[in-house]
């Protein structure tokens, strides 16, 4: 069925109020339960047993004294999970990363697995595996991966026929680049790295799985996407998928790192063998070592401009490290690097390299971070050549509605313009800077999702509504579901109850991620509302005997219009859902959707920096993000989805990544050594919220949740080249790097 | 394995256990006690998101053990509501969206109220120190030291 999914311009009476969230409580007081927090009658403890190498074939994995270890209940190797995924090789390297088939592709790569009746036991049960390897040669950096004579991580990669570790090249663009900068009055090429950094959610992955002699099972997991889970899940364990039931747990933060599995088959695979449930809770120092993290990259930009500050051309080479398996890391910063821009002459190339590293995972407006560290730290080299200001620079080559994307498409009604006159007329770039001081700015793009998506929507014979949900809540989204359901019935906010369901409720839906959860289950949640309107209306007519042309709906209740029932008092939605045993039965909404055209984001940051020259330490002194949100459904969460990718951001910028020893082992896997910004880190962060209408959302809503991680690299690194007076071009900017920069500058 | 019988107070209620001698605390209020509000995000006492107190002192419950707790007072989320109301703390933290995930929440409100307890007019750059051993991903941390602050100025009239 087709719905209008165009924006409707209307005067909004509570989407748009800070009202609290429905699951506050339980979340303030413990009640709330995650991945960790449930438990099964006689479950056992898992554990599991990684690669200590970063490369190393498996030529024996003995598992017979662990076997007899009073206590241990299963003890699974690959061997246990013979391979179902066919011709997909993605489900393939899915499969293989859950535990390595005969090749230990990368340091903490499972080998194998024990359920126990306790953790003592699962743990003592680890050291008595005894697993024979071969050590071979480990490649961990993406600029080497791509040397001549580098160890091939995955032999069934090739370019032009040959093993190779570049796993894939995306070319985007238009317009002839050499002409353009042959127009160029002032051309700026340069070369930048940034190291490799984790999502950094404080809950680490956990599920708790059943499966039954007869093929049925459940899994309770802290995922993005537990529809997903459920066909990768019963995908590689050969389950029927209506057999398996998967309920998301509350999720304890994921931004991208929650929407792959990574032990939850081998939860699945230790249940069936042991025919118990079993609980299996990573440790921080597994989640580090095997879960997905983002790229490394290193990268070469080129931007050329005429004195008058128009773009003439712009190029960007992008290399993208993937970890050991094949990604779309490379080809998505290739699309995203110059989205922010209307150019004539534009040209990226994106690479995708494999290299001895986990499997890497979206993060957050995946890919789209570093590309801007690279292009917009150029774009102020330009302007200070052309002597502009880097905001006027910007504003000159802003995308607007019409303009070619270096990526495709045609734009819309955008928002990178209107972003950047708010940061032009912003307080905040008025204030004085004194010395060792430095500002920056920096605009992101990002494109949003919509995809498969279903809700059901139940009027309660009390005339309450609940609306259930397959996406999942990580930041309030609940609260938002819940305002537009209210919005779209004319109730109070408090009469919806928003759920998420899980897997035997809903048709598929896919996994929450690309700032999709607002935007198309609030889009499902508005049809399936409407859905419910016309059946209210329905009941009252019967109720009244009257025709269903003669009853509207608005503030919550049914009306009967014209002179002939002039008498007829108006019916509330209570009123309605009491008769509705004799005016044919309970009263439902439901909506199935694919939302398409998800509006795309722009966001521009300002921030400003201290810089002590003696020790390179960087303090974040004021930071402001600006961003279209579409339509702020509740703008306490918009604001909270600005301010902690801002924050993110930060981290990524100053001080965070992932440190490999010449042995090709992850040495910082703990929050000591891996520190993400703590609260006397830093400042307030300021935010401005944008609406420019998604056109093709009912409500105008845009994603939110990802945009905000996009310029804080380049914010932060344009800030500190100026506090510091060196140019920075590898991030993080942590303070012996600056240090150094600062040196070599002087010398 | 040495089992160990622990006698402890848990949020003003008599508690006992049995642990393992090597077992960590937050294993034991979680495992056995049953209170999973304390929250293990790292297990080697950076992310805070297990903080409890015992007797009456901030503490990670991933650097304690089970044993040391017999004939202590622990406290924990679960024991900051009072006569069924929400503590200040957890009023303001819900009004001022200071959690997205909430997976850190409990930690930061005990946290909290450790700071006020101590100090009930603290500045901003005290309360982002006293929180400093408390990690959360999700907010920035602005809107949480918003609602401390609220937070404090309501206890601080009555």
């Amino acid at each position: 069925m087709g719905h209008d999914t165009n924006y409707q311009d209307r005067d909004f009476k509570i989407v748009g109020t800070r009202v609290k969230r429905p699951d506050g409580i339980d979340k303030v007081t413990g009640r709330a339960k995650y991945g960790a927090d449930t438990f099964a009658p006689g479950q056992l403890v898992a554990k599991v047993l990684r690669s200590p190498h970063a490369h190393a074939l498996i030529k024996k994995i003995d598992i017979s004294k662990a076997e007899k270890l009073p206590g241990v209940k299963a003890v699974i190797t690959s061997a246990d999970l013979p391979d179902l995924t066919g011709s997909n090789r993605s489900m393939t390297d899915i499969l293989e990363n859950c535990m390595a088939r005969g090749r230990a592709l990368y340091h903490g790569h499972a080998v194998a697995a024990v359920a126990a009746i306790d953790e003592q036991t699962a743990k003592q049960a680890l050291k008595l595996i005894k697993v024979t390897y071969k050590q071979l040669p480990h490649v961990t950096d993406l600029d080497e991966a791509m040397l001549p004579g580098a160890p091939i991580i995955q032999d069934f990669v090739k370019q032009d026929g040959q093993p190779s570790n570049i796993a894939g090249i995306s070319t985007f663009g238009h317009g002839d680049v050499d002409a353009g900068f042959a127009e160029a009055d002032v051309i700026v090429e340069k070369s930048y790295k940034t190291e490799q950094t984790h999502q950094g959610y404080i809950e680490p992955h956990a599920c708790l799985a059943s499966v039954n002699s007869d093929g049925s099972g459940e899994l309770w997991v802290t995922t993005q996407g537990h529809f997903s889970f459920r066909v990768v899940c019963s995908t590689l364990l050969g389950l029927d998928m209506a057999k398996l039931k998967v309920t998301s747990s509350e999720i304890g933060g994921g931004f991208g790192g929650k929407t792959h599995v990574w032990t939850e088959p081998l939860a699945l695979a230790l249940s069936r063998k042991a025919n118990r449930p079993v609980k299996l809770v990573m440790t921080r120092d597994e989640v580090f070592k095997a879960s997905g993290p983002t790229s490394s990259t290193s990268m070469d930009i080129k931007i050329g401009a005429k004195k008058d500050g128009t773009i003439t051309a712009a190029t960007a080479v992008l290399r993208y490290q993937d970890g050991a398996f094949p990604g779309i890391w490379g080809m998505l910063g290739a699309m995203t690097a110059y989205a922010c821009y209307d150019l004539k002459n534009v040209k990226t190339v994106g690479h995708d390299i494999l290299v001895n590293r986990p499997k890497v995972a979206a993060y957050r407006a995946p890919s789209a971070p570093m590309a801007a560290f690279g292009v917009e730290s150029t774009m102020d080299l330009v302007a200070n050549e052309i002597g502009m200001s880097p905001l006027d620079f910007r504003i000159k080559n802003a995308a607007k509605e019409g303009t070619k994307a270096s990526y495709g498409p045609v734009y819309g009604p955008i928002g990178i313009g209107p972003t950047l006159e708010a940061v032009k007329n912003h307080p905040h770039m008025r204030a004085k800077l004194k010395k060792n001081q430095g500002r920056g700015m920096a605009c992101g793009f990002w494109f949003n999702f919509g995809g498969q998506t279903c809700v059901d929507l139940n009027v309660g014979p009390d005339g309450t509504v609940s609306l259930t949900i397959g996406t999942i809540d990580v930041g309030g989204s609940r609260a938002s579901l819940s305002l537009i359901v209210a919005e779209e019935l004319g109730i109070p906010y408090d009469q919806v109850r928003t759920n998420v369901g899980d897997t035997a409720s809903l048709g598929h839906n896919d996994t929450t991620e690309g700032s999709r959860g607002t935007f198309s289950s609030g889009m499902a949640a508005i049809f399936a509302a409407r859905e419910a309107i016309g059946v209210l209306r329905a009941r009252a007519a019967k109720m009244w005997d009257i025709p269903v042309e003669d009853v509207v709906w608005a503030n919550g209740t049914a009306t009967a219009v014209g002179d002939k029932h002039s008498n007829l008092p108006p019916l509330s939605l209570k009123q309605i859902a009491a008769k509705a045993p004799s005016t044919g039965g309970p009263i439902a909404g439901h909506n199935e959707v694919v939302a398409d055209n998800a509006g795309v984001s722009f966001a521009s940051h300002i921030c400003d920096v201290e810089v002590d020259p003696e020790t390179g330490g960087t303090k974040i002194l004021r930071y402001t993000v600006v961003q279209d949100a579409g339509k702020a459904i509740h703008p306490d969460y918009v604001e909270g989805q600005f301010q902690g990718g801002a924050a993110q951001g930060i981290g990524w910028a100053l001080n965070e990544e992932y440190i490999y020893g010449a042995d090709g082992c992850l040495q910082n896997t703990g929050f000591l050594d891996y520190r993400i910004p703590v609260c006397s880190d830093l400042p307030f962060i300021d935010t401005q919220i944008l609406e420019i209408p998604n056109p093709n959302h009912p409500y105008g809503v845009r994603g939110v949740g990802e945009t905000s991680i996009v310029p804080p690299l380049a914010a932060i690194g344009n800030a500190v080249s100026h506090a510091a007076g060196v140019r920075m071009t590898h991030i993080p900017m942590s303070a012996p790097r600056i240090l150094k920069a600062i040196e070599e500058a002087k010398a | 394995m040495t089992g160990v019988l622990v006698s402890t107070t848990i949020n003003g209620d008599p508690v006992q256990f049995a642990c393992p001698t090597d077992e960590v605390l937050l294993d034991s209020l979680r495992n056995r006690v049953g209170l999973t509000g304390a929250k293990e995000g790292c297990g080697t006492g950076d992310c805070g998101s297990c903080s409890i107190t015992l007797d009456g002192r901030l503490v990670c419950a991933c650097l304690v053990l089970g044993v040391e707790a017999n004939g202590r007072e622990i406290g924990t989320v679960e024991g900051l509501v009072e006569n069924g109301k929400l503590h200040p703390l957890q009023e303001k933290f819900i009004e001022h969206a200071a959690l997205q995930c909430g997976i850190c929440t409990p930690g930061f409100l005990v946290a909290a109220k450790a700071l006020l307890t101590k100090n009930p007019n603290p500045s901003e750059e005290q309360i982002r120190y006293a929180l400093a051993g408390n990690l959360c991903r999700c907010t920035g941390y602005d809107k949480i030291v918003r609602a401390v602050q609220a937070a404090a100025k309501e206890m601080r009239k009555k």
